[in-house]
């Protein structure tokens, strides 16, 4: 229901940018409109990331040591969470099949959908992740390279999480089947990025790290669309 | 029209994979006798390790078959989305639960060895920890492949999910070997090896072993599928009739 509010008419001509704005553009208002989406994701990334000095314990070594495990777990927990909205309301009430007609190319609208949701669940907890760091006694440089990280990493997440959910559109056992097919894929992600915040803290050099999750997202830009693309056709057959 | 399309019919190919799979059974029981014969009697024991070495005759072979068939299914997946073939499709579910079951025994299998000579059932190894991972791609693939009404469906969207996650399987590996590792090297390469030569055929017919028992298998369980999904085509009711 929530996109029948939002224009729906795409121009007659179609291109790749123009619809990348246009699903952009759409899919933000909605999120706009409905901000009770974003800030739950939000609350649950703040929330869970302070249980774990609630359950592990308050020593801060111990804390500064686990920190950017935690904050990175509960970025991919977050992100997980958010993935249903991506595709799943546009599947139900048929608005996924009328984009699929509109004359912009499929992998413009899809990566201005994905686009749109890495902005409203990424960046929010790129934004958190500084304010969480201090409450485990991070340092300043480690904080810096923890959202560098997140700000390379999460857009690989919504890409791969893109993927998974548009491929399990219509399916039985949603969630828990979202998290088998998600969560194996997130793990390199989770590895690299964890690794960057560790490496600093630890006093190595974080640049192995950061580069490499940086090329997993240059990849991640060009594989990972055609794959999306791919599964919504298989979707919407 | 070229032979191979003829076995591409589900019906056809039912008929062949029944008189296929009973030999390759019998080659697997064959191979693996004689690879458990030397692994278990004729190899010398192990100077560092003892008889606790033995393990990798299943341990080995097993690792090496679930990364292969996961290889196999996403080739098989890959077909089926690119010439639309529906035997392909049925042949990569039917492979998977042989390659999960593959990737669980050379967790356990390892996990019994790692007891006695690293001192512990599990460690967050870099090899121990992408198997895991590639054991979460076979069911999240098993799960996707049954997760649909319309069974065309599944075909495809566990097809995908299995080129991607063919993908990602080097991908994880190498992430994950950025942590210390506690796993040994591999002893065989293209090179040679440090092997003893009793315990390298034991090893290798065990792994042939395993091939064999996958193929005879996948066969058996497409058989299962293909007469499930065909089950409401002529051919289907005269073979029930046939057998009443």
């Amino acid at each position: 229901m929530s996109s029948a509010h939002v224009e729906l008419h795409a121009p007659a001509a179609g291109s790749f940018g123009g619809g990348f704005a246009w699903a952009f553009r759409r899919d933000m208002t909605i999120a706009w409109r409905h901000p009770g989406e974003t800030l739950l994701v939000i609350a649950f990334f703040v929330f869970v990331a302070s249980l774990f000095p609630l359950g592990i314990g308050a020593e801060p070594e111990l804390l500064r040591r686990i920190a950017p495990g935690v904050i990175w777990v509960c970025a991919v927990l977050a992100t997980f969470l958010s993935l249903p909205a991506m595709f799943a309301a546009d599947y139900a009430d048929g608005s996924l099949e009328q984009m699929a007609l509109s004359p912009h190319p499929m992998s413009g609208w899809v990566s201005g959908k994905i686009a749109a949701h890495w902005v409203a669940s990424g960046v929010p907890v790129i934004a958190l992740s500084p304010l969480i760091g201090l409450q485990y006694g991070l340092a300043t440089d480690t904080l810096a390279i923890l959202a560098a990280a997140l700000a390379l990493g999460t857009p690989v997440l919504s890409l791969l999480g893109a993927a998974c959910t548009a491929l399990a559109l219509g399916a039985r056992g949603g969630g828990t089947l979202l998290a088998l097919l998600a969560l194996p894929l997130f793990v390199p992600v989770l590895i690299f990025g964890a690794g960057a915040a560790d490496a600093q803290a630890s006093g190595l050099s974080s640049a192995p790290h950061l580069s490499l999750l940086g090329a997993g997202f240059l990849v991640a830009c060009v594989a990972l669309p055609p794959a999306v693309c791919a599964a919504v056709r298989i979707a919407l057959d | 029209m070229p032979a191979w399309s003829y076995l591409a019919s589900p019906a056809t190919f039912y008929g062949f994979a029944g008189r296929l799979a009973p030999w390759f059974f019998a080659l697997a029981a064959v191979l693996g006798a004689a690879g458990l014969y030397l692994g278990l009697f004729v190899a010398p024991t192990d100077a560092q390790q003892g008889e606790v070495y033995r393990v990798i005759f299943i341990h080995v072979p097993a690792a090496w078959m679930s990364m292969f068939l996961y290889f196999v299914m996403a080739c098989y997946g890959g077909v089926s989305l690119t010439f639309n073939t529906r035997l392909a499709a049925m042949m990569a579910r039917s492979i998977a639960p042989t390659g999960a079951m593959f990737t669980f025994v050379s967790l356990w299998t390892g996990s019994f060895w790692g007891r006695p000579t690293w001192g512990t059932y599990w460690v967050w190894d870099a090899r121990l920890t992408s198997e895991l991972v590639l054991l979460f791609l076979y069911f999240g693939f098993i799960a996707l492949a049954n997760a649909f009404e319309d069974p065309r469906r599944g075909d495809r969207a566990a097809a995908l999910l299995a080129l991607i996650g063919l993908v990602n399987l080097p991908i994880i590996y190498f992430s994950v070997q950025w942590w210390n590792t506690l796993h040994q090297g591999s002893s065989v390469n293209l090179r040679g090896t440090t092997m003893h030569k009793t315990m390298l055929a034991g090893m290798l017919l065990m792994a042939f072993s395993f091939w064999m028992y996958s193929i005879g298998t996948a066969l058996t369980r497409v058989r299962a599928v293909i007469i499930e999904r065909e089950r409401r085509t002529h051919w289907v009711r005269g073979l029930a009739g046939a057998r009443a």
